[in-house]
């Protein structure tokens, strides 16, 4: 698949969000493997406290540090990592303030609960901020990460949550976590960050698509691909799908049918095949409402199948090989 | 939690027993019915299609929703988020039941609660303070305590006016779909803890003075807040919490109030999940959980089920569709069969990830939706998934 065009390239940091059981998390990892083939190294990044990327990897617990969760295909690898925002003020207080025992006093005082459960956007700030540290890293002149897949909260707080280092800059006026903020805050406004958005066929993923379009470009954050996820492939032609939904299929040509292959065309299952085939109609025109509103939106849209089986680590090669054919990596 | 389980449901000889929706929702001891699970299972279509199958077997229904699809909350009535309950037009009130809907606004029940606290000067003051403005629009659980707030008030309305003598609530869309349980307590154990007292005590003992009066942790923990977050955050949080001194027994109070009000008797937990592997797993969190808090649930609605209209086995589909491709005869039944064949090991699918959840959990209730060909936006699609939870 050499030959198809790459849409990201130069993209370091890619986003990726997406309404509650979309399969957010399934499609960050599949992206994270495209992105990683033919020899590149890329860190997928979760930052919910779910260990959502071991379930879809079928792997230990994600740590925070991070290690090696796959290989990709040509020689690439994925590493993860599950940010806590617990460890990262620790770390972030010891890396830019040196305070030795008073991260220790700062934790009994309940400063750190405080820090980062209650104070508003603080640990949205941490959270960014190990990402951002990630995605900036170099070792001996090159970056470590070729690029850096966020496994982002979902469609709903997705914009806070990125804009998060621009509140800080407006409540905390000077200071050294206004740096921090500032830092982070043109990191995401760069062409090297996207956000891409994942979605369903379905009526509410869809609106909370198109608001989340809006709502990232009014914030000046740069919307990616919309992934449309688990896509039925119609099993009948166009004719017979309308026929389908109008209830005027030949009954007649279904029970013989049924005949000749052998089955007794009982009226249970000959009703049933036509309740079956008109629910699979009216699924599909809603599914085809709902993509024409997701193409009116005008990002670029890839799709990715359901798989009957399920997601498992197979699968979920597939579905990265699906995200290179169609150049998204 | 056990006791209700037998007396509202009936075991079936396998599998778990029946959710029997109707005898919860028509029996008068039910006074509030929570609708908790993971994000995107359909909580709110669940709460809803609750309240108005409740309300149209004649009772008295208020149903909070948190964020409701915009053409769901239109066909309630609620075309703009005000906080208040509106009456919703067009249920069948022929067993002298009403359904109310509202929609929570965050920030605006933040801000009551600080208005019928304190002195207009005061209130004034908390309002305009930048620390609270970021506070009660975006901190992570602020909708969790607000939605649990809410829920205590028009606990108290009705108690008081006897305006409904059912709530149902549907639960924030969080990150864990625990956090409207630990967020009350969260805050509550923040207001009255230590930290707090230091962040109160600049404006208290005034100036930097006080630096001398604390321990040396006390300074060591006040410095290291002015180094990393800056001293004029550190003011504006102080004033903030100094200016809300007075309302944090009230706080506490109505989050313990409303914590006791999910264990008492008349409240009752549902569980909705999807069948899968991370709607299940919350699901089952969440089951454990209000276990251990001595909530009472009543049991687990699994939504968008799949299902097969025609008596035949996925394999027996397919085979019998590849001998009529292979004969080149008959392409209409043979693309029918093979759609009964993927619905079939959909289902199968589905049925193999529910197991493991009863395995876990044999004696929760459970009802269940089939999917839907199309989405959930009017009452007549809402009843539809009322009878569905309904049906034993």
């Amino acid at each position: 698949m050499g030959s198809v065009e790459r849409h990201w390239d130069g993209v370091r940091l890619h986003v990726v969000t997406g309404k509650g059981g979309t399969g957010k998390t399934t499609v960050a990892a599949a992206l994270a493997l495209a992105l990683a083939r033919d020899g590149k190294k890329v860190l997928l990044v979760e930052v919910e406290d779910r260990q959502g990327i071991a379930q879809v990897f079928d792997a230990p617990p994600v740590g925070y540090v991070a290690h090696k969760i796959a290989n990709a295909p040509g020689g690439g690898s994925v590493l993860a990592l599950a940010v806590e925002a617990k460890a990262a003020l620790l770390e972030y207080v010891q890396l830019f303030y040196k305070l030795g025992r008073a991260a220790a006093v700062l934790e009994r005082f309940g400063a750190v609960d405080f820090a980062t459960t209650i104070a508003p956007g603080i640990r949205d700030v941490l959270l960014t901020g190990k990402v951002y540290e990630a995605v900036r890293r170099r070792e001996g002149g090159r970056y470590v990460y070729d690029a850096v897949v966020l496994d982002a909260p979902p469609t709903g707080r997705i914009v806070r949550f990125l804009n998060v280092n621009a509140e800080v800059v407006g409540l905390a006026r000077v200071g050294p976590i206004r740096h921090q903020a500032q830092a982070i805050t043109s990191l995401l406004h760069s062409p090297q960050s996207v956000v891409h958005l994942v979605s369903v066929l379905e009526e509410m993923p869809v609106q909370e698509t198109a608001d989340g379009v809006r709502d990232l470009t009014a914030a000046g954050l740069a919307v990616g691909g919309i992934v449309v996820n688990l896509v039925r492939e119609p099993v009948l032609g166009a004719r017979r799908l309308s026929a389908a939904g109008k209830g005027a299929l030949d009954v007649d040509e279904v029970r013989a049918g049924l005949g000749a292959a052998g089955l007794s065309a009982t009226p249970a299952l000959v009703d049933g095949l036509l309740v079956q085939a008109r629910e699979h109609a009216d699924r599909l025109a809603l599914e085809r409402r709902e993509r024409a509103a997701l193409d009116a939106l005008g990002p670029v849209i890839y799709e990715l199948p359901a798989l009957v089986a399920g997601v498992d680590l197979g699968g979920l090669y597939l579905l990265a090989d699906r995200l290179h054919a169609q150049g998204m990596a | 939690m056990t006791s209700r389980g037998t007396a509202r449901s009936r075991r079936t000889s396998a599998g778990p027993p029946d959710l029997d929706v109707d005898a919860l929702l028509t029996d008068r001891g039910t006074r509030i019915i929570v609708c908790c699970g993971a994000g995107g299972v359909g909580k709110t279509t669940t709460a809803a299609a609750l309240a108005l199958r409740a309300a149209e077997g004649g009772r008295s229904v208020v149903v909070l929703t948190i964020d409701p699809a915009r053409r769901l909350a239109q066909a309630m009535g609620l075309d703009q988020l005000d906080n208040t309950p509106r009456q919703v037009a067009g249920i069948a009130a022929g067993k002298g039941g009403r359904l109310d809907a509202m929609m929570l606004d965050m920030k605006r029940t933040f801000d009551e609660i600080v208005q019928s606290h304190s002195t207009p000067e005061r209130s004034q003051q908390i309002l305009a303070n930048p620390f609270y403005q970021a506070l009660s629009s975006s901190f992570a659980g602020t909708q969790e305590y607000m939605a649990m707030e809410r829920l205590g008030q028009l606990r108290a309305q009705a108690d008081r006016e006897g305006t409904w003598d059912l709530i149902v609530v549907d639960t924030p869309p969080s990150r864990s779909a625990l956090d409207f349980l630990d967020a009350p307590a969260r805050l509550g154990s923040f207001l009255d803890g230590r930290f707090i007292k230091l962040l109160l005590a600049p404006a208290k003992v005034g100036g930097r003075a006080y630096l001398k009066v604390f321990s040396t942790g006390v300074s060591l923990v006040t410095g290291t807040l002015t180094k990393v977050l800056g001293a004029q955050v550190l003011s504006d949080i102080s004033t903030f919490v100094a200016a809300l001194d007075t309302m944090f027994g009230g706080f506490r109070e109505r989050a313990d109030v409303t914590y006791r009000l999910l264990q008492q008797k008349g409240t009752s937990f549902i569980v909705v999940a999807t069948p899968e592997p991370d709607a299940l797993r919350e699901a089952s969190y969440f089951v454990d959980r209000l276990a251990s808090e001595q909530m009472p649930l009543a049991g687990l609605v699994l939504n968008r089920v799949h299902n097969v209209a025609a008596p035949l086995s996925a394999e027996r589909a397919l085979a019998a569709a590849e001998t009529l491709a292979e004969h080149k005869e008959h392409p209409l039944t043979a693309q029918l069969l093979r759609l009964h064949a993927e619905r079939a090991k959909v289902m199968a699918r589905e049925q193999s990830m529910t197991t493991r959840f009863t395995a876990t959990h044999p004696h929760v209730p459970r009802a269940q939706v089939a999917a839907l060909a199309q989405d959930v936006h009017d009452l007549p699609s809402l009843r539809r998934v009322g009878r569905d939870l309904a049906r034993r």
